[in-house]
């Protein structure tokens, strides 16, 4: 993985040195808090309900484990032995004191960690495929890509008070797993012929307007990206309406100008641009590649993983489930879970991330990948590995083998953390998970994402969920909205709402009629959840929330 | 006609720690729901809000809430602000694990 230079070493340490001494303005007085608030957002540092919050990049998901250790003892030192991992690649510590935090932040540059542009109007931590560099799928490894655009949109000086917030997404395969439809900029690997480019997407957000984003480009040449994204950025920086912060994202100037308007407008300035690139960005692009070379893999025999697969039932079902294929044959990506059945959703204990370095130190070629999903990834581990690595988990409370099934639910912190939130989230997840691990039909189920935000800023993606769940204040009473039939992929879709909501108290009775409909609708077993929606519509779905006598005489008939 | 004022208190999250706190009867700060001050007049209110924004060494994001005062004890109205009392549903961290005061 990529290494800091000189130059990232100094910047970070300055830049922590200088927080450092805000804090200490702050608390003698020297700064009022309309003049910290600004300072503490560049550094990642919110004020939430009950505590300070501090928000870690993750950049584009990948730690070692040496990082994974950090944040293990960071946890323990300055929290509450834990962490949660949220939907964008970023790990988030609920309780630091205003005072430790600038010792969180040097420990965290000690293994090459910060917390810059993890807030703010900027461009933020740019997310990745989390099975990059190892999925049998990929064209090539996003991340140096992604490493390039980090290193240029860092403290990038056009690029620091922009309109609103600014997020970018890179998958290198042709199975979206990043959400790049849904970002401020998705870039999508493409080849044609016998080159590598990126399709670019633009406009896409969720949030209180969500919107899929919009081809502005189909075929972007690698040696192009840097200028075209400098392009896209400056455009809707001059464009982008600063009256009105709830119209400022790219989504609505792309809305509001039409995508040829904007495609005009970034050819001109990309034209403008693109001499001023002489070809320093693309040396350093082969630099940071190198860094992202393939690990070392062996090459051994499987027969101990075939072994355990026939003859123990809960390792078979942990790796149907949380196994996936490899680029190199003998090796496999394994997912942990860290969605345990009635736990909080993307919640590790520092024991827990200890237990996952461990593992990724000894067999992992000290590689993990954080998901958007809020999950874990080995990327690299080989077959014969698994047995053991499962073992391992599941003494750790890590071998849940739920991976894309009910009970791996995205949900944000929601009332019970978020200073924005208009609901909870966490509970409503804790609910459905166990419920649906009482009644033992998870696996039956098949795949189905269910994504819960507690406000309509949507951290939980809900719009992008087979099943989302939205949690609003309705009259002081907390509310849950749901829509159906939102799609996170490369046929990416947002959800349609279903009707009116159901209380704290309805809401898991709701998701259980919606979900018993499905089983009694579905063609076979193999027709997933979504594959039916898209087949019968939402009509019975309604009915099933709505009218359950109706549902219940169809399935008597 | 104006509405009438109906009961409130003044919070806000301590500078330090950055948890939820209360405005006292002294115009000092406690993280104890039931030791702060309820007020029930307008005029009075604001102005114990501006002291208590004044002491920004002290609180963050000050603000006024309504409040309930049952068999005199202290019941937010929202649930909000019953969550910040409390702590997080998820564990028993926050104000459900000790009472701080500042």
């Amino acid at each position: 993985m990529y290494k800091y230079n000189d130059f990232d070493t100094n910047f970070v340490a300055e830049r922590n040195a200088q927080f450092r001494a805000q804090v200490t303005r702050r608390i003698n007085g020297n700064l009022t808090e309309d003049e910290f608030k600004p300072l503490r957002l560049m550094n990642g540092v919110y004020l939430q309900l009950h505590a300070y919050m501090l928000r870690v990049a993750i950049p584009y998901g990948t730690l070692n484990s040496h990082q994974m250790d950090q944040l293990a003892m960071i946890a323990d030192r300055w929290d509450k032995g834990y962490g949660h991992f949220t939907t964008r690649q970023n790990i988030q510590f609920n309780w630091p004191s205003l005072t430790d935090i600038p010792d969180i932040l040097d420990a965290l540059a000690d293994v090459e960690m910060h917390a810059i542009q993890t807030s703010g109007n900027t461009i933020r931590n740019v997310t990745a495929d989390h099975f990059a560099g190892a999925a049998a799928d990929e064209i090539d490894d996003p991340r140096p890509y992604a490493e390039l655009i980090r290193q240029w949109s860092t403290d990038h000086p056009e690029f620091q008070f922009l309109p609103r917030k600014f997020k970018i997404a890179v998958t290198g395969s042709e199975h979206d797993r990043a959400v790049t439809r849904a970002h401020d900029i998705g870039l999508r690997m493409v080849r044609r012929d016998d080159q590598i480019g990126f399709e670019v997407i633009v406009g896409g957000g969720l949030g209180r307007t969500p919107m899929i984003g919009k081809v502005l480009r189909d075929f972007l040449p690698i040696n192009d990206l840097l200028p075209y994204l400098e392009a896209v950025v400056s455009v809707w920086n001059i464009l982008g309406r600063r009256d009105n912060k709830y119209k400022a994202r790219i989504k609505i100037t792309v809305h509001e100008n039409g995508i040829e308007a904007i495609r005009d407008q970034v050819e001109t300035r990309f034209a403008e641009l693109r001499p001023t690139y002489d070809g320093i960005d693309q040396a350093l692009l082969q630099d940071i590649k190198l860094a992202f070379a393939k690990p070392a893999f062996k090459s051994a025999p499987t027969d101990g993983f075939d072994v355990a697969y026939l003859n123990d039932p809960i390792f078979r079902s942990w790796v149907d489930t949380n196994v996936a294929a490899h680029a190199t044959q003998g090796y496999a990506i394994a997912s942990i879970s860290i969605k345990a059945h009635g736990q909080t959703p993307g919640d590790a204990t520092a024991d827990q991330m200890r237990v996952i370095a461990s593992l990724a130190r000894r067999f992992g070629h000290d590689e993990i990948r954080i998901s958007h999903e809020q999950n874990v990834i080995l990327p690299h581990v080989h077959k014969s590995d698994l047995p053991q690595i499962h073992a391992e988990l599941k003494t750790a409370g890590l071998g849940t083998a739920n991976i894309g099934l009910i009970s791996d639910i995205i949900a944000c912190p929601g009332m019970d953390y978020c200073a924005l939130a208009t609901a909870r989230s966490i509970p409503i997840a804790q609910q459905i998970a166990t419920r649906f691990d009482e009644l033992k039909l998870e696996h039956d189920i098949g795949h189905l994402q269910i994504k819960i935000s507690g406000c309509i800023n949507a951290c939980g993606h809900h719009h992008v969920g087979h099943i989302g769940i939205l949690g609003l204040d309705r009259a002081g009473v907390e509310n849950y909205q749901i829509t159906l039939g939102g799609d996170a992929t490369e046929t990416a879709a947002l959800g349609t709402r279903v009707g009116p909501g159901f209380s704290a108290d309805d809401i898991l009775p709701a998701i259980e009629r919606l979900v018993f409909a499905y089983l009694d609708l579905r063609q076979s077993g193999d027709e997933t959840f979504l594959q039916t929606y898209r087949r019968i519509g939402i009509e019975p779905f309604q009915t099933a929330l709505y009218d359950p006598q109706d549902t219940h005489a169809h399935a008597a008939e | 006609m104006a509405r009438p004022f109906s009961p409130k208190i003044i919070t806000a999250n301590a500078l330090i720690q950055g948890d939820v706190i209360y405005l006292t009867e002294s115009d000092t700060w406690t993280g104890d729901l039931q030791h702060a001050r309820v007020f029930t007049g307008e005029d009075t209110a604001n102005a114990h809000l501006a002291k208590a924004v004044a002491q920004a060494d002290q609180a963050v994001g000050v603000y006024l809430t309504d409040i309930d005062v049952q068999n005199g004890v202290l019941v937010p109205t929202h649930f909000r602000e019953d969550f910040r009392k409390t702590g997080p549903s998820n564990y028993a961290h926050g104000k459900q694990e000790q009472v701080t005061h500042v």
